[in-house]
Parts: structure tokens; C-alpha cells; sequence
């Protein structure tokens, strides 16, 4: 059975990314910058990976990383979930390092485990573990041209990680048209990448190349859940300190049950979600065969989890809640677009009917 | 001057391997191995030496079960004894005086003494503190006499003693005119009468209280601060998790897969949307039950054992209804209606009933131990720190309030 707990070394960590975030990027502030052009942290970005050096968490020590693991990387996502920093953690630490730790990659990753480097993986964010991987970028001549739209932490990356012709190659970002998309997630904006006649250099051919993509999808989805667990937190956090301060009727509104009954409910949910999320880091971080099960089942529980924990808060909240100026909605755009990126509950249900035996 | 170690879960292992090789879990009769526990000091470890423990921390008990659980030892009979173990015991040792806890505690242990509880009433259910049992003190004999109906009462019929909760002074507002016995369940003018549910046995009962005289001996706590003991008992009403990890699938999602699995005819779209839902729902019940119980093993405890107790009933309630569905046709049948007890003494005897009775009976799960709105108070107030519903009934006394 896997360890559901935090370890001591995994609170400190969490107290340390929780100052850096504090300091740096607190709600409030965040929403002034959200319309910004080119949204990125770049203090907070420097203070994970050179001052924290977390960037390279699940990265072994003898390739530049921390060597610590996957469950630490969870408690790092679990903070950015709650402060939505806009930074490429999830694209570059955990998705992009998961396909290079895949293809056995050992020139570049060292400078993405620094965080010098920032690096993304060139697919649709809302592609799943098991999903069919598109073939849209040709190849001629050694150099890539095509499109891939939607991609996540891709608008400050250095290097791109793509999948093309069957094989897993590298691009420098510089070479590529990157396009932002105007997104769901304000914190977290997407782009569209143009390949025209882009050199590259293959890292991985073959089986071994899809392999280490679907590592890469499968490592972000087992620790999405634990993003998503930080935002749950922040929004059931934030209601239930409205509830106390809000006086209607004479009385603070978090006395009345029909509101208090739903807070307990969403605690639940939050306590249930850490649970689930905890064990899929676990199983990620053990290289457990079945971390496709937990995977799964943590995207398809945690996903209805947040959502609803933020659409709840945001109604709870009343009038407030609803306006540009508080920062909930930034919290319900973060929870929508975590519940569609790297597969809907719906496709990790369908996921499960295969791995768990449970056939239509 | 005697320095003392403090206990730490490496010494409690120790001890209990030291205790199961002096006494062999496997052949000797259950109530002497359990007693000759209690006198070890592993029985609760928590409670001090000669009442069964060791002063030990309480978080440290799940290890010691781990222990005598992995060694095949005798195990109490849960369905009789849960209500004493858990809830008895604490409330006799942190209210009772020496001489109780000395006639009380080691037979309960070793369950040649079954305890029940005697809280709810026909008026008083999620409202306790409303309960309407008159006990009124006989002067010439020393000895309180009581009259009153108490109902929802899981193995009176069983119980040798029972946790009593009566109304001392009607006078004074509710919470202020109680007081708490220990009610010999053998004393004449106790009557348990099987309460027929809606699965179409007798689970529970109603006892009926008529002239039933208690010694004072018998009164835990002092008079009129029965709602503080009865406060205590409740707050050791904890979500029973045990020693060992859940498996997946284990209890009724298990049996409702291997129906999915086995019987392909009955598949249709919608219910395999449903069934995998259901998978997940009960998975991240299970996990957060382990999570939960890892908690306990480490020395952590934390509240979510309010946030398993409540997703149990939800859950259940809503497997059982999906295996109907599932069912068709043969969920439109049931085993049997005779109205009966059921079977106490073998556990797993339910397993054998058919999904609808599961079904009816997990009917129960969101009004046993506190509906699920009681739940969502306890949590909402003591967890997450909300105001108070706001009263009307505090500072009345009981006799003028509405009925």
C-alpha cells in the first residue's frame, strides 16, 4: 500500500515554496499582472529552480537534479495550485522531464533540472496518457513543419520536445512561431506553435519515442491531481473565511446550514482528493505497474473534485465572488481548464474500464 | 527514583511479540487469551497500568493491533462489542470511580460482558439532549428508579449492561437536568422488545424502563452532569478502521464488479458509465479510509474520520441502488421477509443476503451514529471552525419547551 502521508522533508519543502510564493506572487497581486502580455513569473520561476532547486526534484543527482522524486514534486504542484504562479512547473519539471528521464536524455536535461533551460512538450494540453499521438508536423530535409495548437507552458520555453514521424526530437523554442492563444486559464495561457522548415535533433525513435511521450502525459497526469488539490484547498480556504466574515440576516452566514452543510461537504471532497492524489504521486514516484490505474482514477476523482470545490466557493462567495476584482475566478478558470488538460474524467473512466477490467 | 521510558511503537511491537510467545494466539480460548491481554497492558494501551494499558499514547494502539492481528489472535466479535470497546470502556474509565472501572472494564474486554447503549428516544433523536427518561432518587434505598422508553438500540437483547442517559431535573434547561447510570440490563423492569426495520428483521430495539431501580453506585458522574459523560461517550463514536489496509474492492463494490464482470448480458451504456463512477467513488473512499489509518499507525490523528464515517453511508447507499439497476429483473426479488434477529454470534453472516437487502439496510447508514446532517454540523463547526447554528432551546427549561 503507498504512503498517503507527508514526510517531515516534504513539509519543509512545502513551507519553503509557500514563503518563496508568499513573497512573490500572492492572489491578489497576481490578478493586476493577468492581462498582461506574456504572463510569467519570472523571480518566482529563478527562486524554484536556482534558490529552491526544485526545479529538478525527480531528477537523479549524477544528471543535475535533487534526487529526490515524484512525491516531492507533488507537494511543489500542490503550492503552485494554491498561489497559481504563472510558472512552467508542470510543462517543464514534470511533463518535459518525464519524457526525457523516459528517452534517457542526458545532455539537456541536466540544464532543465536547474531550471536554467525551460522545456515543453509540443502537444495539445488536453492530450491523455492513452491517447491516439497526432502526427501534424512533416518532416523534410531534417526540418519540421507544421502546427500544433494549444499547448501549455510553451510560450517561455527554450526547448521543445516534439513527436513527429514516429520518432521524439528536440527544437530549439527560439526557431518556432509561437503564437499565444487567448485561454480559459488566465495563469496558465496557452500557444499555438509554427514549424516552417524548423532544424531539429532526434532524441528517441521508434517504440522507445512513444514511450517516453506517454511517460511524459502519464507523469502529468498523475500529478495534476495534486495541483488541482491546491487550488481545491485555496478556494475551500478562502469560502470558509468569507462565511465567518460575512454578516447577513445579523448573523454570519457560515451559522446558516444550508451554507455550512456545503462547506462540510467540500471539505470532504478536498480530504478525499488528497487521499487519491497522494497515492497516484506515490504510485508515479515508486514506478508502481499500476501507476496507470491511479493515474487515471486520480484524474478522473480530483477533476470533479476542484471543479466543484471552486464553482461552490465562487457561488458562496455571492456577488463578490463573481466580480473581476476578487481572485476567485481565477481559481475557477485554473480548476475548468486542470479538469479538461491531459484528459476529462470522462477518458481516464474509459481508461479505467481497460485497466481494471470493467469492459462495456 | 524510577525513571520511566516512554512507550514508542518499536517497544509496543516488542512487547507484543514477547506476550504472543508466552501465550499461543491459536490455541487458547479467546476470553482467556483477551484477559490474560488485559493484564499485559495490551488491551488499550492508553489506559494505565492494571485497567488493561500502559500509559502508553493512544496513537499507538493501531500498531499493537497490527500486531495481534497479523498472528491470527482471537479478535473480538465487532458486532457485539463495538459499542463497549469503543464507547463503554472510555466512558467508565475517564468518568467512573475505582471501585467501576475495577467491576467493569476487564469483563468487557474480554466480551464475557456485552455492553448497549441507551441514548435515543421516540422524542429524542438527533436532539438527545431533549430526552425525556425520568430517574428520581429514593430517598429510603439509596437507589434511583426509572421509567421511560429508549428505542433504536442495537443488541439489548445481547447486552448485559447499558451506557443510561436520564432526565435527573426537569426543571433546569435540558443540557443541566441529566445524569448518567449504568443500567444492570438483567434488573427487573427492563423489557427489550425487537424494533422490526425495513430490511424486515429486528436489528435493533425498543426498551421499555418501568420502575427499573439503580444503585447509586451505578451513576457515572455526578448528578445533573450527564451531558458532559454523554458528550464523552460520543466523542469516542469514531469510524471503526481497522489495523490492517482495505483492499480494492473489498465489501460491496467488490461484489457488485464481479456481478459487472460475470454477467455480461446485463451491461448496458449507461450503467457502465455508472459502474466505473461508482469504482471511483468507492476507491477514493477506500483510500481516504487508508489515508485515515495511516494516520493513526504514524501518530497523526487527524478529522478525517468524520469525512469516512459520512462517505460510507453515501457511497453504500448508492451501490447497493446501482446493483438493483444492474440486476433488472432479479432485483425485483428479495430472500426473505420472516421477521427475526439476525445472526450476531457469526460475523459476515449479512454477505449471504441478497442486494436488496443491502440496499434497504444501507437505508440505515445516513441515520446511525448521527444523520449525515449531524455529520455536517460536527464537521462544519468543529473542523472547519463555523458559527453555531443559532439556538432557541439553551436557556429554557426543559419542562416548558415545545413537544
Amino acid at each position: 500500500m503507498s504512503a498517503l502521508l507527508y514526510s517531515e522533508v516534504e513539509e519543509d519543502l512545502r513551507a519553503s515554496v509557500r514563503a518563496l510564493l508568499a513573497a512573490h506572487c500572492a492572489p491578489e497581486a497576481l490578478l493586476g499582472r493577468v492581462e498582461q502580455p506574456d504572463l510569467h513569473d519570472a523571480k518566482v520561476w529563478h527562486g524554484l529552480g536556482s534558490e529552491l532547486g526544485v526545479a529538478g526534484l525527480a531528477v537523479p543527482e549524477h544528471l543535475g537534479g535533487a534526487g529526490a522524486g515524484w512525491r516531492e514534486t507533488a507537494v511543489v504542484l500542490e503550492e503552485l495550485g494554491r498561489s497559481l504562479a504563472p510558472v512552467p512547473y508542470l510543462g517543464s519539471s514534470v511533463i518535459a522531464t518525464a519524457v526525457l528521464l523516459a528517452a534517457g536524455e542526458t545532455q539537456l536535461l541536466p540544464e532543465v533540472a536547474a531550471g536554467r533551460r525551460i522545456a515543453a512538450l509540443a502537444l495539445p494540453f488536453a492530450t491523455w496518457p492513452d491517447a491516439p499521438l497526432p502526427d501534424r508536423l512533416s518532416i523534410d530535409g531534417g526540418t519540421l513543419t507544421g502546427r500544433v495548437q494549444g499547448v501549455a507552458d510553451a510560450r517561455h520555453a527554450d526547448l521543445l520536445l516534439v513527436y513527429a514521424g514516429g520518432a521524439l526530437h528536440a527544437v530549439e523554442a527560439a526557431r518556432v512561431l509561437r503564437t499565444p492563444v487567448t485561454s480559459l486559464d488566465l495563469t496558465r495561457p496557452l500557444c499555438d506553435l509554427d514549424f516552417a522548415g524548423t532544424p531539429y535533433t532526434t532524441l528517441a525513435f521508434g517504440p522507445d519515442a512513444e514511450r517516453a511521450v506517454r511517460a511524459g502525459l502519464t507523469a502529468g497526469a498523475a500529478l495534476l491531481p495534486s495541483e488541482m488539490l491546491g487550488v481545491a484547498e485555496w478556494c475551500l480556504t478562502a469560502i470558509v473565511g468569507y462565511a465567518k466574515e460575512r454578516y447577513q440576516f445579523g448573523r454570519q452566514i457560515g451559522s446558516f446550514q444550508a451554507v455550512k452543510h456545503r462547506l462540510a461537504d467540500l471539505w470532504i471532497g478536498v480530504t478525499q482528493a488528497r487521499a487519491v492524489a497522494r497515492n497516484a504521486a506515490s504510485a508515479l514516484a515508486d514506478g508502481s505497474p499500476g501507476v496507470a490505474a491511479e493515474t487515471a482514477l486520480a484524474k478522473a476523482f480530483v477533476s470533479g473534485v476542484v471543479v466543484r470545490t471552486a464553482e461552490e466557493s465562487l457561488h458562496l462567495h455571492g456577488a463578490i465572488g463573481f466580480t473581476w476584482e476578487h481572485p476567485m475566478h481565477l481559481f475557477l478558470k485554473r480548476a475548468k481548464s486542470t479538469s479538461l488538460a491531459l484528459g476529462t474524467a470522462d477518458r481516464h473512466r474509459a481508461a479505467l474500464a481497460g485497466l481494471v477490467n470493467l469492459p462495456a | 527514583m524510577e525513571v520511566t521510558t516512554p512507550w514508542t511503537a518499536q517497544r509496543l511491537r516488542a512487547a507484543v511479540d514477547e506476550f504472543l510467545a508466552a501465550h499461543d494466539p491459536r490455541s487458547m480460548p479467546a476470553a482467556a487469551f483477551l484477559g490474560a491481554r488485559y493484564d499485559a497492558g495490551l488491551a488499550w494501551v492508553h489506559f494505565p497500568p492494571g485497567r488493561g494499558g500502559l500509559g502508553a499514547s493512544r496513537d499507538l494502539q493501531p500498531a499493537v493491533d497490527a500486531g495481534f492481528e497479523a498472528a491470527g489472535a482471537p479478535q473480538h466479535n465487532h458486532t457485539l462489542h463495538t459499542i463497549g470497546l469503543g464507547m463503554g470502556a472510555p466512558t467508565v474509565l475517564t468518568f467512573g470511580t475505582d471501585a467501576q472501572r475495577d467491576r467493569w472494564l476487564r469483563p468487557l474486554w474480554t466480551g464475557e460482558e456485552v455492553w448497549c447503549q441507551l441514548f435515543s428516544e421516540p422524542g429524542a433523536g438527533s436532539d438527545l439532549a431533549a430526552l425525556s427518561t425520568r430517574a428520581v432518587y429514593d430517598q429510603d434505598t439509596g437507589e434511583w428508579v426509572v421509567n421511560g422508553q429508549k428505542v433504536w438500540t442495537s443488541i439489548a437483547h445481547e447486552a448485559d449492561w447499558a451506557m443510561l442517559v436520564t432526565r435527573t431535573d426537569p426543571d433546569v434547561p435540558k443540557h443541566r437536568g441529566l445524569t448518567y447510570f449504568v443500567c444492570d440490563m438483567h434488573a427487573p423492569g427492563v423489557e427489550v422488545r425487537p424494533l422490526r426495520q425495513a430490511t424486515g428483521e429486528a436489528e435493533f430495539n425498543e426498551v421499555f424502563l418501568t420502575d427499573v431501580r439503580i444503585p447509586d453506585a451505578h451513576r457515572l458522574g455526578a448528578v445533573g452532569e450527564g451531558w458532559q459523560v454523554a458528550t464523552g461517550t460520543l466523542m469516542n463514536e469514531r469510524v471503526a478502521i481497522g489495523a490492517l489496509p482495505i483492499p480494492r474492492e473489498g465489501g460491496v463494490i467488490g461484489a457488485l464488479m464481479d456481478l459487472w464482470r460475470q454477467r455480461p448480458e446485463l451491461r448496458t451504456p449507461g450503467l457502465h458509465d455508472a459502474v466505473l463512477r461508482a469504482w471511483v467513488d468507492a476507491e477514493a473512499l477506500r483510500l481516504t479510509a487508508e489515508r485515515l489509518r495511516q494516520q493513526l499507525v504514524a501518530g497523526q490523528p487527524g478529522p478525517e474520520g468524520s469525512a469516512a464515517k459520512l462517505l460510507f453511508g453515501t457511497v453504500n447507499q448508492h451501490l447497493t441502488g446501482l446493483a438493483l439497476e444492474l440486476l433488472g429483473q432479479e432485483g425485483l426479488g428479495y430472500d426473505d421477509w420472516t421477521f427475526r434477529r439476525p445472526d450476531l454470534h457469526s460475523e459476515g453472516a449479512a454477505e449471504h443476503r441478497p442486494f436488496g437487502f443491502h440496499y434497504l439496510r444501507a437505508r440505515g447508514n445516513s441515520i446511525e451514529g448521527g444523520t449525515t446532517e449531524v455529520q455536517r454540523n460536527i464537521i462544519a463547526e468543529r473542523v472547519l471552525g463555523l458559527p453555531p447554528e443559532i439556538r432557541t432551546d439553551k436557556n429554557v427549561p426543559w419542562k416548558d419547551l415545545p413537544r
